[in-house]
């Protein structure tokens, strides 16, 4: 808890402390929301110990309910928060209602799937550009002012709705649901034996991952003031998953730790060569192979 | 005469060709200890499964009170009554020892959905957890991490876990196995303060145990009921002498 | 202001042949039948769909779906017996594609670029079995997830690197670059055929390598209860080598004989990787059989899907958004397949694994 409230303090501070400029706090911004996403990730994959690979899928689709939206000129928060929160929470549902009748390795090849049918779908949208993609005419308006517009702003409404999720997050995890979930992940067999039956539980978290990662698509949307298919690409739903193990898997708070790792790392060695990926993926193998624990791990020798 | 709590019968489950659980049927009554024992490969893991739920017979009943629930699963025959504990240590090793009973009071106590307040703070929880503790003798572990216990306090845990869950019938799977003789002769005191209680069928391969403890003994051979009765008739019955015949029947 | 009005997608590095077909469909065509680019079929005056066109896009389907299985197989084995879950596989496949190509411009020839990319393919894969995957079998999917994934990430963008994003060209092995007649005024490409053949074959030779052979009750008992077989003391580090290098030659395989008809670009492993997995999850982990018949339905669902919703569609709706609704409902097609078997099937048709 502690290292979440440093990570929100620095956050705060970041702007008048040397990344006040327009490049950087778009980068923050960015590292904020795929955290909002990672965090609905990391109950499922911290929480209930479900591997996901199609999360971004839901991410995508709350970023088209902006776009779908903005084509009908409606760009009102009220409207435009409440419709991408329902439409990836449905999807969610619908999918999660399938994807948990499976375990394992099933398990993980549908979420897969069913996120590379979201991506195909999103494709198949020329209305919405296609593969090329839609730029926002403007973004999301508050109360019909252009709030959002201003980075700074955008920063805090961000840093504000990261720090929801991650109460929402705590929240549920304190508490009898969460303590069903955690079990479930520890011992399946024991937890129905006690009377439990874990698929509902699971359900719900799966939702409430959905509707997270939905509202990061809002914001993402937002902050590119452009939204591609390949925002549901299963690549980036592989990203988010190395968030979450980046950051260790011991609190939710890892998952934000994760994402502004990728974030800046990504940015940093991308400036370094446009192979960068040659270095990531290498990166991201030893990562699996030598750190369980993620980065909170290297600082704990227990 | 009142219903057994626990009834099967006619269980039958073959694998392939061999048939595992032939004809089974027995009955345990409220408040005794029904022990269920027999040599290596004679088919009791099995059976257990079948009682448990984890797995289906090809023919056959199980009724818990009178209700046939040979149909469902694990979860809701664990709901309704019929609790078992592991022959493989099943505690949660990342909860801690109150977590892991504290669970068990949670399941019988009003939906688990939900979301706002803290679990931990439940003090009617913590408080039902403390005294199935205490009966067993766990009570000073509380706040350790169930995964740094010794096996013998593992046991004990488990045995915590499936009072706490307000059994009708306690389906006790070799509750008694990797303990070395003051552990077993602890949880022989703990068992044996049950009598009178819920309704327990006992798989046990300790001998001493299952003659202390048991009001009546059914033997099981290659899937069949060989022989069933007080304990006195059971030391005396030829056939379940042949069967043991050559088997070690003592434990660890 | 954008132009919305444009043509749906046809996927990562596939090709736009027609108006209803994409290159995964359709032949690379020599000059002859260019005015045939709709796939050697032919069409009646309205644009419905005639029964030629139904034969060539069901060969078809059950091309791609024989191409499928060959990737599925290894991939499956793998699943069923190590309980590893490969996310590379596709970049064995696209290797074996690639390396076939390069192999074939090298020597000049279509057989030389296959005979040498197989032992190849199979080197490299053993080189990445012996760096990465063997140190994540006793790993959690977690685990072998992220690697693979990484591993993925390295080896496109290597290629990419070396080879450009432009795809590769493969020729066409002389002899085999016709077509048959089938029926009157119907052609079917004799490669479309060869490949068609070569997989059952394969197909066929798997199946009695695995029904028939000891190695292969081994490969089958490990994928209904592999810690069984250790306990047994069976060398499952050598079983593991032997399950892996022949699912890296099967992908590889599929790869050198799909690159004269399909794109080969850095893209090229994706698709096919995430249809094996829905193969797999269709036909059963661990499955074989499962495998096959899985593959032979996702091959026809899609390629038929595709080909036939957006014309289909077309008998009720105009031709705009007959052809946007089908091409988005013909991408999602074998999803909703993948969702309704496993509504009703949460393990697929055939699974291996006990209990």
């Amino acid at each position: 808890m502690r290292l979440a409230l440093l990570l929100f303090a620095a956050l705060a501070a970041a702007p008048f402390l040397g990344f006040g400029a327009g490049h950087q706090l778009t980068l923050l911004a960015h590292g904020m929301i795929l955290g909002i996403a990672a965090l609905g990730l990391w109950l499922l994959v911290g929480g209930a110990g479900l591997v996901s690979l199609g999360h971004a899928a839901m991410l995508g689709i709350g970023a088209y309910a902006v776009v779908a939206l903005d084509d009908l000129r409606i760009t009102e928060a009220a409207v435009v928060v409440p419709v991408a929160l329902l439409a990836a929470g449905l999807f969610a549902l619908a999918t999660g209602a399938v994807a948990l009748r499976t375990t394992g390795v099933n398990f993980i090849m549908i979420t897969l799937a069913f996120g590379q049918m979201a991506f195909f779908a999103a494709g198949s949208l020329a209305l919405y550009g296609g593969d090329d993609g839609y730029t926002l005419y403007g973004r999301t308006t508050l109360a019909g002012g252009r709030w959002l517009a201003d980075r700074l702003v955008f920063h805090f409404v961000c840093l504000g709705l990261l720090g929801l999720a991650f109460l929402v997050i705590h929240m549920l995890l304190a508490a009898r649901f969460g303590r069903v979930l955690r079990a479930a992940r520890e011992n399946q067999s024991r937890t129905e034996a006690l009377g439990f039956d874990p698929y509902p539980y699971r359900l719900l978290a799966y939702v409430v991952a959905g509707v997270l990662a939905g509202l990061a698509g809002v914001l993402l949307a937002n902050s590119n003031e452009f939204v591609a298919p390949s925002y549901l690409a299963w690549q980036r739903s592989g990203d988010l998953l190395f968030m979450v193990i980046l950051g260790g898997l011991a609190g939710p708070e890892g998952a934000i730790l994760g994402a502004l790792a990728l974030v800046l790392a990504e940015e940093w060695l991308a400036m370094l060569t446009p192979h960068w990926r040659l270095i990531l993926g290498p990166l991201i193998v030893l990562a699996a192979l030598f750190l369980p624990r993620g980065l909170i791990g290297i600082r704990r020798h227990d | 005469m009142t219903d057994p709590v626990l009834r099967l019968e006619g269980l039958r489950k073959a694998y392939g060709g061999l048939l595992v659980t032939d004809a089974v049927s027995l009955d345990v009554r409220a408040g005794e200890i029904h022990a269920l024992i027999g040599p290596n490969g004679a088919g009791k893991t099995t059976l257990i499964g079948q009682v448990a739920g984890t797995l289906r017979p090809d023919a056959g009943r199980v009724l818990l009170d009178g209700r046939d629930i040979t149909g469902l699963a694990v979860a809701r025959r664990a709901r309704l009554g019929l609790v078992r504990s592991f022959q493989m240590i099943a505690v949660l090793p990342g909860f801690t020892v109150l977590e892991n009973v504290a669970l068990a009071v949670q399941a019988k106590h009003g939906s688990s959905f939900r979301l706002f307040r803290p679990v931990a703070r439940e003090s009617g929880l913590n408080r039902a957890a403390m005294v199935a503790l205490d009966q067993v003798g766990l009570a000073a572990r509380a706040t350790a991490r169930a995964g740094t216990l010794a096996h013998g306090e593992k046991r004990q845990l488990e045995l915590a876990i499936a009072l706490a869950q307000s059994p009708r019938l306690l389906l006790l799977d070799e509750p008694l196995a990797g303990t070395g003789t003051e552990e077993a002769e602890r949880l022989v005191g703990l068992l044996g303060a049950l009598k009178g209680g819920p309704a327990v069928l006992l798989v046990e391969h300790d001998m001493d145990a299952v003659f202390a403890l048991a009001d009546r003994i059914t033997v099981l051979a290659l899937g069949r009921v060989i022989a069933s009765g007080p304990p006195a008739a059971i030391r005396a019955d030829p056939a379940v002498r042949a069967a043991y015949l050559g088997e070690a029947a003592d434990a660890c | 202001m954008p132009d919305r009005a444009r043509q749906p997608g046809c996927g990562r590095g596939i090709r736009r042949i027609s108006d209803s077909v994409c290159g995964d469909q359709a032949l690379k065509q020599p000059e002859a039948e260019a005015g045939r680019a709709d796939g050697g079929g032919w069409r009646t005056g309205q644009g419905a769909v005639s029964t030629g066109l139904l034969m060539v896009q069901t060969l078809n389907g059950l091309q791609y779906g024989v191409l499928l299985f060959l990737v599925a197989a290894g991939l499956t084995l793998v699943f069923g017996v190590m309980d590893f879950v490969n996310l590379a596989h596709g970049v064995q496949y696209m290797l074996g594609a690639y390396l076939a190509a390069t192999l074939a411009t090298l020597t000049g020839s279509f057989w030389g670029g296959l005979l040498l990319a197989l032992p190849a393919a199979l080197l490299f894969g053993l080189a990445l079995e012996w760096l990465v995957f063997r140190h994540l079998y006793a790993r959690d999917h977690l685990a072998q997830v992220l690697a693979t994934f990484g591993v993925i990430l390295f080896l496109s963008q290597a290629v990419r690197a070396i080879f450009g994003t432009a795809p590769l060209h493969m020729p066409l092995p002389a002899g085999l670059e016709g077509g048959i007649e089938l029926l009157p005024g119907l052609r079917y490409p004799l490669y479309r055929l060869a490949i068609l053949i070569a997989g059952l074959l394969v197909a066929l030779g798997l199946w009695l390598l695995i029904e028939r052979t000891r190695a292969g009750a081994l490969v089958r008992a490990g994928a209904s209860n592999a810690p069984m077989l250790s306990a047994l003391g069976i060398d499952t580090g050598r079983l593991f080598l032997l399950v892996f290098a022949a699912g890296a030659m099967l992908a590889g395989f599929a790869g050198a004989m799909a690159a004269p008809i399909l794109s080969v670009d850095p893209n090229m492993g994706e698709t096919v990787l995430i249809l094996a997995f829905v193969v797999i999850v269709i036909g059963g982990a661990g499955s074989i059989r499962g495998a096959f018949l899985a593959a032979l339905l996702v091959g026809l669902v899609e390629t038929l899907g595709r080909s036939l919703l957006p014309d289909l569609l077309r008998l009720v709706l105009a031709p705009g958004p007959a052809r946007q609704t089908g091409a988005a409902l013909g991408s999602m097609l074998v999803y909703l397949l993948m969702a309704l078997i496993l509504a009703v099937r949460p393990r697929g048709l055939f699974p291996a694994r006990a209990g």
